[in-house]
């Protein structure tokens, strides 16, 4: 998981040379939120090294390109990301898997690392997802609405409950009044959505930000009772981090207005 | 000597092993103790942490038994399909001649040496609903194989199966072929003799190979949740459900480890008599 | 010292098999060390034995005559029937192995019974055709037992049973008292001699041990390097070797007679004490260099047996003089050099042939 900083010698004088750069940067772009990115402190440091990010599984697109910019930006410096299910992602981490940052898809996933002590400071909300049915290009199967999921025949899947994804899928469908028993529980959300994309699944209840990641290999429909299972992603840094510095800068770049345009772009809305 | 044979005649052929230490050079012995500890401190962990207070309402739990029950039939399923056409896979590796065996036999054995979840993968290009073949079955049939039980018993064959073909086949390359010939000059056909007398000579084999085939079925979880998926009941073995809980109530989860835990000593223990006598 | 000539195959020694009964068949199976290539005929009732040294070809002929080894080229005939094409279980064949390859899992009587149950009886009925076998074998109490419980004199039997529960027209039997100790095998080869006289078909038998084929059959065919060197009854084979091979395996003189206590009376005439008490018919033997000649009668010796003989030839065999006789009893003589020049030996001199009791050496035919 962590590696160890390439081109160490070289860094550090880049890396000088940058840091007064990327400080000024990261003062300009710097939003509300409950962490200052633009601390005097950062100005002195060199960032450099490894950063560990645990993300949920929804995130992947959009974190990708932000772990890229923020390379770009503090030259030295290597994201790594672990995508997953959100609740196995906190598994992981109150089992001592070495992470900096971890971003969930639920506040119930957060609360699990929280309990056990080892987020640094309280999280905060940096977007929020809304679910969107994916089906197969074309929508053969004519779904435009939450009940036309329970068609017999129909082949759907959701989320495990356990994953964030499926919490709020159960919450949309309990507030639609739908009962759905679908052909599996996958155990995060990419895992459903690929089902679909490789058509062995009609249909299955992901987000709108998946939905658009996918492009056009599966087709979205929306539907009024997302809104009521809007989930909120906070994001936190860890309290064990290996790189701290690169942690705080990380999730600095998250909620700066840079990080809310390619989340925003990528389909979440704001927190 | 008369009356005929006691079905405890196999344990005069099994002798005692002899007292560790007596006779064991140490170069040999500490490594040996020290994989022998690294197998059994997990087991032992895991017996030491187990939430022995709230184990039984666990256990009462229907959601445990349905998992156990799916895994117990499906693994025995998958072995007995393993058998029905592993075994004559073994006998054509090992019995005869024809071009490109050794490449059958490579291939035969790639399962082992695949990643499970790549396994998957490649049921669900094959057999899935859009898949090679499978595409045709659900055209032909309507009969869909992902997220239904026959699914996991085919997910668990297919990683399952090589371990039956290779013990079988190493079986029938050490069993002596002139038997066969004997009962073909007796008046047997060549199935007649391969199921009269080759098959008991086999049996040993087939049954360790199908111990091991069982072992590795009930244990299947990459190629069982990608070609099958997870739902209770329907997909949802006990590995499944081990890994699931394990997000979110690991109390449930060691329960469910403990239970498949128990229930493979005891199937392991009661074949242990034929497990020796092939060893 | 001219030798007799001998013919390859000897009317007298041979019945013919007709085309209607027996076997007739000429094997030709080409291999890379060699090329086998023999003809073989047999009437029913008859034992033939293969015998030979290791490598000559005689397991590869049982092999064909099985339809275990294809044929490369010849004909396989028996009774009547052309057998080339047919495979090994549609033929009337049965064997007996050199390991008696004894279905391990099944016991004496199943094993017995597998043939007949083969062969369309059903398990109550083959069952009991097998108990009749092991009976006449004398093997009814260890009928449910497994082979590896069974000693070798027992498991060699429980085989030919075995092959014989199938009535087959022509058994096989490729060494059959080579897996026993000497002492099982003297008592397996009278058994066993008895049931092939008393088989109605054609039996083939192969074996390097000589003593088995003069015993067992009624004709032997030498073969060496993948041909017949020599064919005939037992008693000319060994008096007239034509290779080597077959002189050194015949170092024996050899002759069938009914014993009545200490003295044999040979089918051949005369008399032979032996130091073995029996009654019945027996085999009495002795190598040639057991055997003493004088010119005149001897007076002093205290060998019991003395034959009148006349020298029908001599040859010279390893580094001694090998002496033939006819007269009172046909037998061999083994002398050194300067013993066969003291005693002025040459065709047709007569001299007493005297053997000491205790160099002969009688057993139960």
């Amino acid at each position: 998981m962590t590696r160890f900083p390439r081109r160490t010698r070289r860094t550090r004088r880049i890396a000088g040379a940058g840091a007064a750069a990327a400080v000024l940067a990261l003062s300009a772009c710097s939003s509300s939120g409950s962490e200052s990115s633009s601390s005097p402190e950062a100005s002195g440091q060199d960032l450099t090294g490894t950063v560990t990010v645990f993300a949920a599984a929804s995130l992947k697109e959009s974190f990708t390109t932000l772990g890229e910019r923020f390379e770009k930006e503090h030259p030295g410096t290597r994201v790594t990301f672990n995508f997953g299910g959100s609740d196995s992602l906190a598994a992981g981490i109150n089992n001592g898997a070495p992470a900096d940052v971890f971003a969930a898809a639920s506040a119930k996933t957060m609360k699990l690392v929280t309990d056990e002590g080892h987020a640094a400071g309280s999280p905060g909300t940096f977007v929020r997802n809304r679910l969107e049915i994916a089906t197969v290009p074309g929508n053969p199967h004519g779904i435009d609405a939450l009940e036309d999921l329970t068609a017999s025949g129909l082949k759907v899947v959701l989320c495990d409950r356990t994953v964030p994804c499926g919490a709020a899928a159960r919450t949309a469908l309990e507030a639609g009044g739908v009962s759905l028993t679908p052909a599996s529980y996958e155990q995060d959300v990419k895992s459903a959505l690929t089902k679909v994309q490789l058509k062995e699944a009609d249909a299955a209840v992901v987000y709108r930000t998946d939905v658009k990641a996918a492009g056009d290999k599966v087709e979205g429909v929306e539907f009024p009772e997302a809104a009521e299972a809007v989930n909120d992603y906070p994001i936190a840094r860890l309290e064990n981090a290996p790189n701290p510095s690169a942690a705080k800068a990380f999730v600095a770049l998250v909620k700066s207005a840079e990080g809310q345009k390619v989340l925003g772009e990528a389909g979440f809305l704001e927190p | 000597m008369t009356g005929p044979q006691a079905p405890a005649a196999g344990r005069e052929t099994y002798r005692k092993p002899r007292a560790p230490g007596r006779g064991v050079p140490l170069a040999l012995l500490v490594p040996a103790l020290l994989g022998l500890a690294f197998l059994l401190v997990p087991l032992l962990a895991l017996l030491l942490r187990a939430p022995w207070r709230d184990l039984p309402g666990q256990l009462t739990s229907p959601a445990v038994w349905e998992a156990l029950r799916l895994s117990l039939f499906c693994a025995t399923t998958a072995t007995a399909l393993s058998m029905v056409v592993g075994v004559p896979l073994a006998w054509l590796l090992a019995r005869t001649e024809f071009p490109g065996r050794g490449l059958v036999r490579a291939l035969v054995t790639l399962p082992l040496v695949l990643p499970p979840v790549v396994g998957g993968v490649a049921l669900l290009l094959a057999l899935g609903r859009n898949g090679v073949v499978g595409q045709w079955l659900d055209a032909w049939f309507g009969v869909t194989l992902p997220f239904t039980t026959t699914g996991v018993v085919l997910a668990e064959t297919f990683v399952a199966m090589p371990f039956l073909v290779i013990s079988v086949e190493g079986t029938l390359r050490a069993a002596d072929p002139r038997y066969e010939e004997a009962a073909t000059t007796l008046g047997a056909s060549r199935f007649t003799a391969f199921r009269r007398v080759t098959l008991p000579l086999i049996a040993p084999g087939i049954a360790a190979g199908a111990v091991l085939a069982w072992a590795r079925a009930l244990g299947e979880f990459g190629a069982t949740i990608t070609f099958a998926g997870n739902f209770p009941g329907r997909t949802q073995t006990m590995p499944l459900a081990v890994y699931l809980a394990l997000q979110n109530d690991p109390a449930a989860a060691i329960a469910l480890s403990l239970v498949l835990l128990a229930v493979s000593i005891a199937v392991l223990a009661g074949l242990r008599d034929r497990w020796m006598r092939t060893a | 010292m001219p030798k007799k000539p001998e013919h390859l195959s000897d009317p007298a020694g041979a019945p013919a098999a007709t085309a209607a009964q027996g076997l007739d068949a000429r094997l030709v199976v080409d291999r890379e060390a060699f090329r086998l290539d023999i003809a073989l005929r047999a009437a029913p009732g008859e034992v033939v034995a293969l015998l030979g040294p290791n490598g000559a070809g005689k397991t590869t002929a049982l092999r064909a005559l099985a339809g275990l080894a294809p044929l490369t080229a010849g004909h396989l005939r028996l009774d009547g029937a052309d057998l080339r094409r047919t495979p090994p279980e549609s033929r009337p064949v049965g064997v007996v192995f050199q390991d008696y390859l004894l279905f391990p899992h099944l016991t004496a009587l199943d094993n017995v019974a597998f043939g007949p149950r083969c062969r369309g009886a059903g398990k109550a009925e083959a069952r009991a055709q097998a108990a009749e076998w092991l009976d006449r074998m004398g093997l009814a109490e260890h009928a449910g037992a497994k082979p590896r419980r069974l000693s070798g004199g027992q498991a060699q039997r429980v085989a030919v049973a075995r092959a014989l529960a199938t009535h087959p027209r022509l058994l096989l039997l490729d060494e059959p008292l080579a897996a026993l100790d000497a002492r099982t095998r003297l008592e397996v080869r009278a058994q066993l001699r008895r049931h092939l006289a008393a088989f109605e078909a054609v039996a083939v038998l192969v074996t390097h041990d000589p003593l088995d084929a003069m015993v067992l059959a009624d004709r032997l065919v030498v073969v060496e390097g993948g041909r017949i060197v020599q064919e005939g009854s037992p008693s000319e084979i060994a008096r007239h070797p034509r290779t080597e091979y077959i002189a050194q395996l015949v170092g024996l003189n050899l002759y069938r007679g009914q014993a009545e206590g200490h003295t044999v009376r040979l089918a051949a005439g005369p008399a032979v004490s032996t130091t073995e008490d029996l009654s019945g018919p027996v085999f009495v033997a002795f190598p040639p260099g057991a055997v003493t000649l004088y010119r005149e009668r001897p007076t002093g010796t205290s060998a019991r047996n003395l034959w009148h003989c006349e020298v029908a030839g001599l040859e010279s065999h390893g580094d001694q003089i090998r002496v033939e006789l006819t007269g009172e009893l046909a037998l061999a003589a083994d002398l050194t050099t300067v013993a066969a020049a003291e005693l002025d030996l040459h065709p047709g001199a007569p001299v007493w042939a005297a053997v000491k009791a205790a160099q002969t050496h009688a057993y139960p035919a």
